[in-house]
């Protein structure tokens, strides 16, 4: 079983989240964190806007905050947010990556390099190429990867860019990753 | 990403000679993003090898000097949050314009921006009586900051910053344009600061301040080390003194947090109480 899910999306991805959000039970155990293009400036109503819909309560790390079990978290406005050791997340302000920040590769590349087999990486619709690279760093170590199906995604760019490295990288609907995220959780939880 | 061949011992290697040959310490980074940073700069000087990269650093001064610069990240803004900035303005430096002077110490300062920001924020307020000390570990940032030459093409977050600041004029005010790609800041706004080169590993406290700026520089350090530097800079403040730091950066598992009381949990601005035995 995971021990942390990453989802990367972009432009298209907002709705497949809120959908992911308001079929999660308040019990999902393994930690989610959502990596999401974001506007730099608003550092307000995001976070918000993906609770109204869900059982959880979604949550902007702080640096070096403890990754928890039932979580769900969302990598906060103009910073990358990346995994270190001992289950914590770390923050960084360096350059945009694929003019992103936060960016799906750095989320990808250092969660990856912390949980190795134990991280399940997905890549969502999207308008650029970001997080193509770092899935590829995932798989190499050991992740699952998931993209959503490209014929699905509102904007294909980056699951195509997904597969142009990873042509045996599993295609699946939202439904399907959803339905996988659900059959997938480690022990659940009491609440 | 993080090359394959950088892992902890790698780094630890590297971290080392940074340490034994030229005093600077980065042992106690943060681990993945200090991996990337390494990888990143040999990505840039063309470094194949991390034995190579050793040996560079061992010989050559100059180049470990501005592999300093690419470790270290300096991206910074004017009216970086422009609320933490109005909630300056409107609690903590009316409060503060009281004093004599207010003593301000803006701990890596990187190329400025913070403190051109603040030196304008004190203007508007008409705030006359105070001095800032500016430091940073990189010379060239601190160069670069005395120069007060920016990217005009910087200046447009800069001044958006700034209009979501709610400041009182025209930004153009504070600079005009030195080439076509380049501004110069108004030299009037750093009358009173004076910038040094300072280390917040293995630097000791030099001063005590009524206000600190620390602002996305512990977010590179591991817990034990953001312990550490938040004790140097209790040590720099005055009981009543406020320390601010970044939006997204915590102090409350540092044991100096009980010296602190929150006063805006949003903005991340702390003051010094008076504890029993200090
Ligand atoms: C991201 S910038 C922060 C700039 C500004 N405070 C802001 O928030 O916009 C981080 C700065 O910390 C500096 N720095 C890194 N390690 C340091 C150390 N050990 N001592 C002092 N400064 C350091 C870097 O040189 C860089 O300029």
């Amino acid at each position: 079983m995971y021990k942390i899910i990453v989802i990367g999306g972009s432009a298209g991805s907002f709705p497949l989240i809120q959908k992911l959000l308001a079929k999660l039970p308040a019990s999902y155990n393994t930690p989610i964190v959502l990596c999401l293009h974001r506007l730099k400036h608003i550092r307000h109503g995001f976070v918000e806007a993906l609770n109204l819909k869900s059982a959880k309560q979604i949550i902007e790390p702080d640096d070096k905050e403890k990754i928890q079990k039932g979580r769900v978290y969302l990598a906060p406005a103009n910073y990358h947010l990346m995994a270190d050791i001992g289950n914590i997340f770390s923050l960084s302000t360096s350059d945009m990556v694929s003019f992103s920040r936060p960016s799906i590769n750095v989320a990808f590349d250092t969660f990856s390099y912390i949980f190795k087999e134990k991280m399940l990486g997905v890549i969502l619709s999207g308008a650029n190429s970001d997080g193509a690279m770092g899935l590829y760093m995932a798989k190499k170590r050991g992740a699952k990867v998931i993209t959503q199906s490209p014929a699905e995604a509102t904007i294909k760019t980056m699951p195509e860019a997904a597969i142009h490295l990873m042509p045996d990288i599993k295609q699946l609907n939202i439904d399907e990753i959803i339905e996988y995220i659900l059959s997938h959780d480690s022990i659940k939880i009491e609440v | 990403m993080i090359a394959e061949d950088i892992d902890l011992n790698a780094i630890k290697e590297i971290s080392g000679v940074l340490k034994s040959s030229w005093n600077y310490d980065f042992s106690e980074y943060a681990t993945t993003s200090f991996m990337r940073r390494i990888s990143r700069a040999k990505e840039i000087f063309r470094i194949g090898s991390n034995a190579e990269l050793i040996v560079k650093i061992k010989s050559d001064k100059n180049f470990t000097e501005e592999l300093v610069r690419e470790i270290t990240v300096n991206t910074t803004e004017m009216f970086r949050d422009p609320s933490f900035w109005r909630k300056l303005r409107e609690d903590i430096l009316p409060e503060l314009a009281k004093l004599s002077t207010i003593r301000i110490w803006h701990a890596a300062c990187s190329s400025g921006e913070e403190v051109y920001t603040m030196a304008i924020l004190l203007n508007e307020m008409g705030i006359s009586n105070y001095s800032i000390i500016a430091t940073d570990i990189n010379d060239e940032v601190i160069e670069k900051a005395k120069s007060g030459l920016y990217l005009n093409r910087n200046m447009e977050l800069n001044t958006q910053n700034y209009n979501r600041f709610l400041g009182g004029v025209d930004f153009k005010k504070y600079y005009n344009h030195f080439s076509v790609d380049v501004v110069k800041m108004n030299p009037d706004l750093l009358r009173n600061v004076h910038f040094r080169k300072h280390d917040l590993v293995i630097g000791t406290p030099f001063s005590k301040f009524d206000l600190v700026l620390c602002r996305n520089v512990m977010i590179y350090f591991n817990m034990s080390l953001q312990n550490k530097v938040l004790s140097l800079i209790e040590q720099s403040l005055f009981s009543g003194s406020y320390l601010a730091i970044g939006s997204k950066e915590s102090i409350a598992w540092c044991a100096a947090s009980n010296h602190f009381k929150t006063i805006s949990a949003e903005e991340k601005i702390y003051q010094k109480i008076t504890t029993l035995g200090s």
